[in-house]
């Protein structure tokens, strides 16, 4: 292979590459604009509700519960070297709520819903029922893309605060329960440390979150190829973009919060 | 009345429409004919809008198909898709009134249901179908339920995409009757695709042979047995020899 190959396929590589962002972004224009312009689906975003935000409750739980420990765990034994062992609350309250929290929650449901809703669109752009949707005069895009759009930008940042609050309880009971920690002073610390910038950017980031894994999935899903192997590759492209998005994102949001 | 002049489509190098015209008299059935991958599905998707061509044009009563409310354009319309395309997530009452529930035509839920139920009654169904989900059912019924589904808000042009695909011989009959009285019935202009034969004489009042990407011959179905074109008598006999080359 020349050289010349090798640079053509990285231009045709970067291309493709500038192609699917621009797609996406107008992809993600035209999702947000359906969610203001009727008719409205509420039995749609009901459904959507619930599948997002309620069954992805105990998923996040138990994420959020075990990471707020073993962070606790983490922080007391690392902060032990410099005799600093009692900064376990702040450490635990800050990283759960500026980072982990939102990151984990945003990945949890990148795995759950993203995946979830371009296998189901998917699944039902191979079978014709979009096309059989655009016969009966409803949009999909009305249909099926903006009741779930606008349930994850709702329920994502709501599972955000819910993570933070969880994983902070883990925190607590490790701290409390199996490294001597007193329980009033260290909520007293962690309610005393954390701003409200901390909280707000904890729920803009899970606003963005859910947007990108909503989104991801409602594109890869209505772009997917046929067939079974269709199906696959855009439930496995939904879930690897979504969740490289979020990761950026974060890093992105993070600076904007928290920039010096 | 339908007409396609000379619509192009092509989806990267595979050119599947060449220039098809057709004219489909109002309150006909048309059945279109030919082999797998001639752009039967492509010419019925380019008419609902499903797909854009190329290039030609399409007029549904002398009108551009592609100007005009959407909405209402397609309100004209019923499609029974060839897997039936039924939402998975909704009982079978609430497909067949998928219509009737939401858009410009809503009715109150009851009204649909009433409604829903009288044409999967229609159709042969029980009313005990209307609440099974579309995975609760055989072949044949999710076939007639999307029967039910295309019918339910009468439309005045109706499309069947391969009806019997699929079905075993009983079934096939059973489908090809409900829908030749169903057009009947309801006056309505329909234009079916298919590969059976069994089907094109017991639906068509027209045929028209797709090869090519051009249609081949087009005359009533009285005449098709006698139509002196080899693509429909190499069809008609399902053999290998002839100008349809088996190995595609």
């Amino acid at each position: 292979m020349s050289a010349l190959d090798l640079l053509g396929g990285l231009g045709r590589a970067v291309l493709t590459l500038l192609a699917t962002f621009g797609k996406v972004a107008l992809f993600t224009v035209d999702a947000i604009s359906h969610i203001f312009r009727p008719p409205y689906y509420p039995r749609e975003f009901a459904v959507a509700l619930m599948n997002i935000g309620w069954l992805s409750l105990p998923v996040v739980g138990l994420t959020a519960i075990f990471t707020g420990g073993a962070l606790a765990l983490q922080i007391y034994a690392g902060g032990a070297r410099f005799n600093a062992e009692a900064v376990v609350p702040q450490i635990v309250a800050i990283g759960m709520v500026r980072e982990l929290g939102p990151v984990l929650v945003g990945l949890m449901i990148a795995a759950r819903v993203t995946s979830s809703i371009a296998a189901e669109i998917a699944t039902m752009k191979v079978t014709e029922q979009i096309d059989a949707l655009v016969t009966l005069s409803t949009h999909p895009m009305k249909y099926l893309t903006a009741p779930r759009v606008l349930a994850a930008l709702i329920t994502v940042p709501l599972l955000v605060g819910i993570g933070d609050i969880i994983g902070i309880a883990g925190g607590y009971v490790v701290a409390t329960e199996n490294l001597g920690f007193n329980a009033a002073t260290y909520l007293q610390n962690t309610v005393n440390f954390l701003e409200t910038r901390d909280i707000v950017s904890s729920l803009v980031k899970g606003a963005a979150f859910g947007l990108i894994a909503a989104i991801m999935g409602c594109y890869y899903g209505m772009n997917s190829g046929r067939g079974a192997q269709g199906v696959g590759r855009a439930t496995k492209s939904s879930v690897e973009s979504a969740a490289i998005m979020i990761l950026a994102a974060n890093f992105i949001l993070t600076g904007v919060f928290f920039s010096v | 009345m339908i007409r396609m002049e000379n619509v192009h489509k092509a989806f990267g190098s595979n050119q599947v429409l060449r220039g098809t015209s057709l004219d489909i008299p109002k309150g006909t059935s048309m059945v279109i004919i030919g082999g797998s991958g001639t752009g039967k599905s492509v010419a019925l998707k380019c008419i609902l809008g499903l797909i854009k061509p190329d290039s030609g044009m399409i007029y549904v009563d002398g009108k551009d198909a592609t100007k005009g409310d959407r909405d209402a354009f397609l309100a004209r319309f019923g499609m029974l898709f060839q897997g039936a395309a039924l939402f998975d997530s909704l009982p079978v009452w609430q497909n067949v009134a998928f219509r009737l529930l939401r858009g410009p035509l809503k009715r109150p839920p009851e009204y649909a249901r009433e409604i829903a139920i009288e044409k999967l009654r229609r159709v042969g169904l029980k009313s005990d179908v209307a609440d099974r989900f579309p995975s609760e059912l055989s072949g044949g019924m999710q076939k007639r339920v999307g029967l039910a589904r295309a019918i339910a808000a009468e439309p005045e042009i109706i499309f069947f995409d391969e009806p019997t695909t699929g079905l075993d011989p009983i079934m096939s009959g059973v489908i090809n009757d409900l829908i030749r009285e169903i057009v009947t019935e309801m006056g309505a202009t329909a234009m079916t695709i298919t590969h059976d034969m069994s089907s094109v004489r017991a639906i068509a009042d027209n045929v028209a042979m797709l090869h090519g990407g051009v249609i081949q011959w087009t005359g009533p179905v009285e005449k098709m047995d006698a139509s002196g074109d080899p693509y429909v008598e190499q069809f008609i006999s399902g053999s290998a020899e002839g100008p349809i080359e088996a190995v595609r």
